[in-house]
């Protein structure tokens, strides 16, 4: 494996959770509903995915408890801004907060443990090849998240259902007035962003790292939000802005190895300050042309 | 024969406000029925029912002999009710197509929708180009959408509020005759509106209701507009009283040449925009919604800057760069189209909303606002405007449309502008006081101001303003003088006709 091999083969781990997580909140977001919770619902996605994949010796399980974990939360979320019509920033900032808090609990017992990470394909002959790794010897995530990625663009590009969650976020009332399920939608909406951030944060705790350590996500849930807005909704897009921030992180950890002379807080927050460098560029481009219409906005029907 | 749909004893309360009182109203197969009411009378509240948005809290719904529960708009439409709203239920950044799709009933294959809405479009001469997001639609465009999203589900009755209140007059004899072919054919059609001139043009039947209540129904084609007006209000509605003759004086509000792009992304730019008004005269300028009048309010008001002071000028002074306050104390004076949120802050008492755009007037002292001031000046405006409320200063939201319209119209005239401009002065407003309102208007031209009226009521500009614009597209056509011009000609502008005789 050469060294450009090797670059690339960390860029697309550094990409993948964040692929995952926003192509969650696009479909949020496209129906209609902020959740700013993603931070949060990684951390508890990450911690009991380590915690359950520990306990039961079983990958498999443990991707399965990341994955139930997001529900769980996303649902609550669900809960508190469909059922009851809350606010829906305050609702997110507050489940990210929670989740931060809950995940540490999780994982307390097991601060310190090691595991082996989970392996990356291996496809004789093919994965030898020059390049090989990088196209062939990658993580099932990393195949599982662009699957996604085109999954969702099919989805809402193509399908009937796609285009009932498009109309409903952009705009819930005329949806009503034509009978289509606004809340139901919705719900399965950020029922499905919860599952695909719990699915990002077991990334992170069983083949990223592989251990547990409090606040591990390190804002990459808020990177993943900024990536949605970034990407102007569409998926396609988010799949190049998700590399692109994921080659920023090796970039300044290369940087930071090469020793420049510049302190290595600055390199370590070059990717927040690209994301911002990023919103900025885009909100003074457009003036956000293509955010969902009731995007944010609680949804309440008259009885 | 049987009805197509028979509502009976139908009641809707919304907390202590009764909005059906016991209605009856039956549509036959074939028949164009009009519901007739002011605002707030309840007829939206019965078509909600009937179309499944709203649950009645009493009486029944029998379809075709057959009681039925509307539990939802896809019950409705499951049985053959179409409806084609007021606030057109579209999704701006979709396309035509995909606005259509959306609303066809599950299982319904989109692969042939384009030759479909083709088929309809040809039946009923509804054009319309399946690939275009609706955002770049005119509203007459926009309304065909909706026709045609309803007529693809094959209706057996289609409802229709208020279909014209947004159309050229052209665009709406189209209409009508989409409208009769449909009747033709055996549809049913329940018909909103407060234009009566159509009612008595178009409709077989009419149904009127008052506060709720149906008080008449009749045979629109044998009554007088009059007689079907004084039904609806319940009293003569007093007429607009024309001024007495008056010389006019200098140019006092003028645009000139007035170019702007829009702030907004689907807004419209203003294209050189010139206009003088002189004081004594209203200058009616005459739209469809959507073609810019709003920005020309805003570019008017100051809201929104010219690039150059001389694009605006009060009295001769440029204020093109001037922000609204600096135009106010030029003794210009503004009313919004929006009553709720623009004109006035619901939640602020009437009192406070006198300071918002009065604190130049001594509502103010050493930074300071003199609350006692704002009082007074907020009982002389509800006295001078018969301003109806049920508290002594309530929350402004609390008043009805008409009487918080006549309020803050009321709280600029007593400023006694010089000049003065309004977009939409009697939207949604109920008659008596859309009558007090205009004959304000009307009096302060007459006093020696200048008044700009926006509207896209052809009645209300033509019972008003001397002389008549119209706005399309940002580009605003010379001033003709109202007994000069026939609506014949300005639905012709407003459609746009006016760029050939430029070019």
């Amino acid at each position: 494996m050469g060294v450009w091999e090797a670059i690339l083969i960390t860029v697309v781990t550094a990409a993948t959770p964040l692929l995952i997580a926003a192509m969650g909140e696009l479909v949020v977001e496209r129906a209609g509903v902020l959740n700013l919770g993603i931070e949060g619902m990684m951390a508890v996605g990450a911690a009991c995915g380590f915690a359950a994949a520990i306990l039961s010796g079983s990958t498999i399980l443990g991707i399965l408890a990341a994955i139930a974990a997001g529900l769980v939360l996303s649902g609550l979320f669900a809960l508190l801004v469909l059922g009851l019509a809350t606010n829906q920033v305050a609702s997110g900032l507050a489940l990210t907060i929670l989740g931060l808090g809950l995940s540490g609990l999780i994982g307390a017992g097991f601060v310190g443990t090691q595991r082996e990470a989970i392996p990356p394909v291996y496809i004789p002959g093919l994965t030898d090849l020059p390049g090989g790794h990088v196209l062939f010897g990658e993580n099932p995530f990393v195949y599982f998240s662009l699957a996604l990625a085109f999954a969702t663009l099919w989805f809402l590009g193509r399908s009937r259902a796609g285009l009932t969650l498009r109309s409903i976020g952009e705009n819930h009332a005329s949806a009503h007035a034509l009978g289509l399920p606004v809340l139901k939608v919705r719900l399965a909406a950020i029922l499905f962003g919860g599952a695909c951030a719990g699915l990002a944060g077991a990334y992170l705790s069983l083949v990223y790292t592989p251990f547990w350590s409090p606040g591990m996500t390190a804002g990459r849930g808020w990177i993943a939000l900024a990536l949605v807005v970034f990407a102007s909704w569409r998926p396609l897009r988010l799949l190049f802005g998700a590399y692109l921030f994921g080659g920023a992180t090796v970039l300044q950890l290369h940087a930071q190895a090469a020793s420049l002379g510049i302190p290595s807080q600055a390199l370590s927050a070059f990717p927040y300050v690209a994301t911002i460098v990023a919103l900025v560029v885009m909100s003074v481009g457009r003036r956000s042309a293509t955010a969902p219409g009731s995007l944010g906005a609680p949804f309440v029907p008259d009885r | 024969m049987t009805a197509l749909v028979a509502l009976r004893g139908i009641v809707k309360r919304f907390g202590t406000l009764t909005a059906n009182d016991h209605v009856d109203l039956d549509v036959q197969p074939g028949e164009i029925h009009a519901l007739l009411g002011e605002n707030g009378a309840g007829k939206s509240t019965l078509v909600k029912i009937l179309f499944g948005l709203l649950q009645p809290n009493e009486g029944t719904i029998r379809w075709q002999g057959r009681e039925v529960m509307l539990s939802g708009p896809d019950a409705a439409a499951a049985l053959g009710i179409g409806m084609v709203f007021q606030h057109f239920s579209l999704f701006d950044n979709l396309t035509v197509a995909e606005n259509i799709g959306v609303a066809m009933p599950k299982g319904d294959g989109l692969a042939d929708l384009e030759a479909r809405i083709a088929a309809v479009g040809k039946r009923y001469g509804l054009a319309l180009d399946p690939s275009r997001p609706v955002w770049t639609l005119s509203a007459g465009e926009r309304q065909r959408i909706e026709i045609v999203r309803a007529l693809l589900r094959e209706p057996k009755l289609l409802i229709l509020d208020e279909p014209t209140s947004v159309l050229t007059p052209q665009e709406a004899e189209t209409l009508f005759s989409t409208l009769d072919t449909l009747a033709a054919g055996g549809c049913g059609l329940l018909y909103i509106t407060h234009r009566l001139e159509e009612v008595r043009r178009l409709c077989h039947r009419a149904t009127i209701l008052r506060a709720g209540k149906v008080v008449a129904a009749c045979d629109p084609r044998q009554e007088s507009v009059a007689a079907l007006a004084s039904l609806m209000v319940g009293s003569e509605v007093a007429e607009v009283r024309p001024a007495a003759a008056h010389a006019l004086g200098p140019v006092r509000f003028s645009l000139n040449g007035l170019t702007l792009p829009s702030s907004d992304l689907h807004g419209v730019a203003l294209k050189a925009v010139s206009l003088e008004v002189r004081g004594g005269e209203i200058v009616g300028i005459a739209g469809v919604a959507g073609n810019g009048q709003a920005e020309l309010f805003g570019a008017m008001s100051g809201e929104d800057l010219a690039a150059s002071a001389e694009a605006v000028t009060i009295d001769g002074k440029p204020v093109g760069r001037d922000g609204i306050d600096a135009r106010r104390k030029r003794a210009a004076a503004f009313v919004p189209e929006e009553r709720n949120g623009h004109a006035a802050a619901p939640r602020m008492t009437l009192s406070e909303n006198v300071v918002l755009s009065r604190h130049g007037d001594g509502m103010a002292r050493g930074g300071l606002v003199d609350l006692r001031a704002a009082k007074d000046m907020a009982q002389a405006i509800i006295k001078a405007f018969d301003v109806r409320k049920g508290k002594v200063d309530p929350p402004a939201g609390t008043l009805s449309g008409g009487n918080l319209q006549k309020f803050v119209v009321g709280r600029e005239m007593l400023r006694k502008p010089g000049v003065l401009i309004v977009n939409q002065p009697t939207w949604g407003v109920d008659p008596g006081a859309t009558a007090t309102i205009r004959q304000a208007l009307i009096d302060l031209a007459a006093s020696g101001a200048a008044v700009v009226v926006i509207s896209q009521d052809l009645d209300e500009i033509y019972a008003i303003a001397d002389r008549i614009a119209v706005i399309h597209d940002g580009e605003l056509s010379k001033a003709y003088p109202a007994r000069e011009i026939g609506r014949e000609q300005i639905g012709l502008l407003m459609a746009g006709a006016g760029h050939a005789h430029a070019a």
